[in-house]
Parts: structure tokens; C-alpha cells; sequence
């Protein structure tokens, strides 16, 4: 047993998949803490949010993330990651289905399996799309172009005027809720399904693992969505 | 429950053999009775067919008792027909009504080819036994039932594992013709064991080596080989392949 047969074997390439989703959700959480900074600025004056915060956590918060060389270096890895998680993803679905030519006359439709767990390259492919316009609405413009919405605000990217300028137009937020909402799917299946991967069978750990997956599947996604909502209907900012 | 007859019109998928190209073919049957099993039906309708010098309808069978595992056919979207935890051996009449019509299709994967019309060729199966799905014995005294302490719990999961009648609905309802739930039933049932200790990495190994290059697909954990299942095998069985697997791919040389 070689290394290469290790990873390249059904299972080797599901462990591949697993691996990369638990690092994706990993990151997604320092993701989604980062951002609910901009919640701060709620247009509410009860602890702990202040109307006139003005996104300047959530600003010191982003700056600290972009100047600091171990997050830099680790952003490299969450790219790997991503771009691994995608290629072997499609490259898995795609054999998979390659693997019945000729298709049954009466679908087995939803007998014994959830919908999403059947959709996770349809959900898989969703996200990646909607990453494309992600990294250019902000990594593009925070790392290499600049931007006219993103001043400097005491030596800072004000990230917080770009997400307001960028969260102002309808269809961007449309956008970005129905991607959350396909991430939401992805990890409901995804996240269980994980461990499972990994060889966790144990019913007691089993019980843990496919509670904190659904409590994450919605909390996430759902603050994430409520990022775009809260910056269009002026909740903050 | 009251007996009756009634009339039903069948779907039935007719392939020559594995070459040809084939065809849904439309039959009535009349009088059947709600006493009879599925396979019983077939055969009414078969007798017909010879009696008219036709090509009787080929499927698999062996036992009729659901325990060999031989009985196969997808029945309205439902390998082994619309009972829970049930083959189609031991699939009855009464379980339809006068005027339904029922469609009968071979398992679909391209690692169980369509022998002719509804036999599919699952030799696949026996090559994934044979790739380590055994222990092995050296000749001499047999060894005291009672010498090897089992604890009851593991002995219980790895008899319920050993159900599995090999009967390839797992694989037929995987929307990747996955063979893992066969694959982790096969494996678990040794690996629970202290007699299958010995060869457990091996066999893993080898199991899974032998279950790609029969072309199943990944699995996906949806669920689908467990919820039709005829003997209940848990997809925890999984899981546990998973661990024996990975466990045995990161250790042996
Ligand atoms: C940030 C985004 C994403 C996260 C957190 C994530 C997470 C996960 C997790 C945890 C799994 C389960 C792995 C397993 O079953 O072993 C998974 C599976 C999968 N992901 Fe993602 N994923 C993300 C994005 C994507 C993207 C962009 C694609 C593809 C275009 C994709 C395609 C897939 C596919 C095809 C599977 C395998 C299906 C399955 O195991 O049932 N994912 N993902
Ligand atoms: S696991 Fe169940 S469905 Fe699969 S071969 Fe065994 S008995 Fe048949
Ligand atoms: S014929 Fe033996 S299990 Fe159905």
C-alpha cells in the first residue's frame, strides 16, 4: 500500500474530500466571526453594539487578517484546500455517475436519502460559482486592484465602505443569500457525512457530530446572510 | 387478511443479452391470486409465454425463503418491490391491487451487467469475497467453541453484519452503484471478531482494491443501500469499513 494508492482509492479520495470540508468549516467559522464584527455598528444602543462603531472593529479586525504573516501564509493553504476540495469534488461526481450508463425507467426518488445528500455536486458547484464573484467583489479588490470604495481609513482598508457599497445593489444581496443557502445544504449533508468519512462510528459521538452539524449548517450560513440583508436594508452602516 | 384475484399489467424490461439492445416489453396477467408471491406471478406469466412458444421471462431465484439472496428485480422504482426489509422472493400479491400496473426492471450498475432481460451478472460480489472476505484456518484439531472469550455486544453487530444475503440492492439503489454497504457487511462481520483479527488489514486493503477495480462507485453516505436493504444492514457498518480501511492504509507497508 503505497501513499498515492492510499489517497487515490475510493475511499483515499472520499478521506481527500472529508479532510478538505473539515478545513473549509474550520475556516468558515474564524470567517464568520470576523465578519459579525460589522454587527457592532447595529443601529441599536444596547451592549455590545454601538451605532456609531462604524464598522471600525470589523475594519481592525479585516486589517489584522491581511497583515498578519501567518494568517497570509495560512491563506495560501485554505486555497489549496478550496481548489482541492472543488477538483476532486467535481472529479468524484463525475465518476460516480459514470458508473450507471444506462438509468432506471422509475426513478428511486427520495426513498431512504435526503435530496441534498444526493445535490452535493449541484451545491458543490453553486458555492464555487458564487465564490468567483465573491473573491471579486472583495479579495481582488482587498489584495491586488484597490478600490475607490475602499478608502484608507487611519492607515486601514475601510472594508466596511465596500461591503456597504457592494451590498447595496439588490441582486448582489439576492445573490449571496441563495449561495448561503446552498452552503446551509452542502454542510447538513456534508458535515455528518464528514465523520463518517473519517471512520467515526461510535453512536454516542455519531448523536454529538449530527447535532453541532445541523446547529452549524443553519447558525453559519445565517449570519453570513444576514450580512448582505442587514448593510441593504441599512441595519448597520 | 381476505383473499382475492385480480388483473394487473406489467412493464417487464427484455434484453436478449448482454450485447443487445433491449426493450420494455407490456404483458396482462389475469387471475392472480393475492396468496401468491411475486416470483409465483412470473412464472404464471411465463407458463403463458411458453405455452405460446414465446421466450419466457429470465430472473434470477434460488431459495424463494429470502435467505440466498439470488432474487433480484427493481420493482416501481424500488429494488426487491414496495415492502420494507423484504425481498422479492418474499414479496405477496396482496401487496397490489386489481388494474395496477407494475414496471420491472434489472439492477442497474455497470459492475452487474444484464445477463438477459432481468439477470444481471453479480460476480463482482464473489470476486470482493475472494479478495479477503475470509479467515484462514490451518488443518488440525478444531479449536474449543468456548476457547476465544467474544464479547456479546461485538458478536451480536457482527452476526447482524453477517445477514447480508449478497443480494446487490445496495448497489442498485446507490446513485453512485456503490458497494459499500455489501463491501462493510463482508468486513465487519470478520472484523468484530477475534477469529478475523489476523488478516484485517488485508483485508480491508484488498476488499476495497478488488471493490474498484470492479467499478462500483464512491460512497456518498446518502443513505439510499441502507433504506432498501432486505436485511437491515446498518450503514454504520460503513463508517466502521472506513475506519478499518484508513486505519489499515496509513499502517501497512
Ligand atoms: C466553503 C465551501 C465548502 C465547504 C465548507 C464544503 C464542505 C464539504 C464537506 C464537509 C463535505 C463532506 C465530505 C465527505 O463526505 O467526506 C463535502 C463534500 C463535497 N463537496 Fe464540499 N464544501 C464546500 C464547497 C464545495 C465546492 C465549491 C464544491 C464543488 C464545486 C464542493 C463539492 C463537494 C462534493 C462533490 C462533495 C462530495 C459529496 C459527498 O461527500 O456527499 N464543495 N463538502
Ligand atoms: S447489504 Fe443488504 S442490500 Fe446490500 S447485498 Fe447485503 S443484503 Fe443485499
Ligand atoms: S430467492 Fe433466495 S432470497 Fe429470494
Amino acid at each position: 500500500m503505497t501513499w498515492k494508492q492510499a489517497f487515490t482509492s475510493s475511499i483515499g479520495k472520499k478521506l481527500v474530500m472529508g479532510l478538505t470540508g473539515l478545513f473549509l468549516i474550520v475556516f468558515l467559522i474564524v470567517h464568520v466571526g470576523i465578519n459579525a464584527c460589522i454587527f457592532a455598528d447595529l443601529n441599536v444602543a444596547v451592549w455590545p453594539f454601538d451605532p456609531s462603531d462604524d464598522g471600525a472593529i470589523f475594519n481592525r479586525a479585516a486589517h489584522f487578517m491581511g497583515s498578519t504573516i501567518l494568517i497570509r501564509i495560512l491563506e495560501v493553504g485554505l486555497f489549496a484546500g478550496i481548489i482541492l476540495h472543488i477538483v476532486q469534488g467535481l472529479m468524484l461526481e463525475a465518476s460516480n455517475r459514470s458508473k450507471r450508463t444506462q438509468g432506471y425507467a422509475v426513478p428511486l426518488a427520495g426513498r431512504g436519502s435526503k435530496w441534498y445528500s444526493r445535490a452535493m455536486g449541484l451545491l458543490g458547484t453553486l458555492i464555487m460559482i458564487f465564490l468567483i464573484l465573491h473573491l471579486a467583489h472583495f479579495w481582488v479588490k482587498a489584495r491586488i486592484t484597490g478600490s475607490d470604495d475602499m478608502p484608507e481609513v487611519a492607515g486601514m482598508h475601510d472594508m466596511f465602505n465596500l461591503m456597504k457599497v457592494t451590498f447595496s445593489e439588490l441582486w448582489v444581496v439576492i445573490v449571496y443569500v441563495l449561495a448561503c443557502i446552498s452552503l446551509a445544504y452542502h454542510l447538513l449533508h456534508g458535515f455528518q457525512s464528514a465523520f463518517r468519512t473519517l471512520g467515526v462510528h461510535n453512536n454516542k459521538w455519531m448523536t454529538i457530530v449530527q447535532s453541532v452539524g445541523v446547529g452549524y449548517s443553519i447558525i453559519v450560513p445565517l449570519l453570513f446572510a444576514l450580512m448582505p440583508i442587514a448593510m441593504y436594508l441599512g441595519w448597520v452602516g | 387478511m381476505e383473499h382475492y384475484n385480480m388483473n394487473l399489467n406489467l412493464k417487464v424490461w427484455r434484453q436478449r443479452n448482454t450485447q443487445a439492445k433491449g426493450s420494455f416489453e407490456t404483458y396482462q396477467v389475469k387471475n392472480i391470486s393475492s396468496e401468491m408471491s411475486f416470483l409465483e406471478m412470473i412464472d404464471v406469466l411465463n407458463e403463458e409465454l411458453i405455452a405460446e412458444g414465446k421466450d419466457p421471462i429470465a430472473f434470477d431465484h434460488d431459495c424463494r425463503e429470502g435467505i440466498c439472496g439470488m432474487c433480484s428485480l427493481y420493482i416501481d422504482g424500488r429494488p426487491h418491490g414496495p415492502w420494507e426489509q423484504n425481498t422479492t422472493c418474499q414479496l405477496h400479491m396482496r401487496a397490489y391491487k386489481d388494474g395496477d400496473t407494475i414496471t420491472i426492471e434489472p439492477w442497474r450498475a455497470g459492475a452487474f451487467p444484464v445477463l438477459k432481460d432481468l439477470m444481471v451478472d453479480r460476480s463482482a460480489f464473489d470476486r470482493i469475497i475472494q479478495a479477503g472476505g475470509f479467515i484462514s484456518v490451518n488443518t488440525g484439531n478444531a479449536v474449543d467453541a468456548n476457547a476465544l472469550p467474544i464479547e456479546k455486544d461485538k458478536a451480536d453487530a457482527s452476526f447482524a453484519a453477517a445477514a447480508c444475503i449478497g443480494c446487490g440492492a445496495c448497489v442498485a439503489a446507490c446513485k453512485n452503484s456503490s458497494a459499500m454497504l455489501f463491501t462493510s457487511a463482508k468486513v465487519t462481520q470478520l472484523a468484530l471478531l477475534p477469529q478475523g483479527a489476523p488478516e484485517r488489514k488485508s483485508r480491508a486493503l484488498n476488499m476495497i482494491a478488488q471493490m474498484d477495480k470492479e467499478g462500483f462507485g464512491a460512497c456518498t453516505n446518502t443513505g439510499a443501500c441502507e433504506a432498501v436493504c432486505p436485511k437491515g444492514i446498518s450503514l454504520t457498518n460503513i463508517a466502521r469499513l472506513n475506519q478499518e480501511y484508513l486505519g489499515a492504509a496509513l499502517t501497512a507497508n
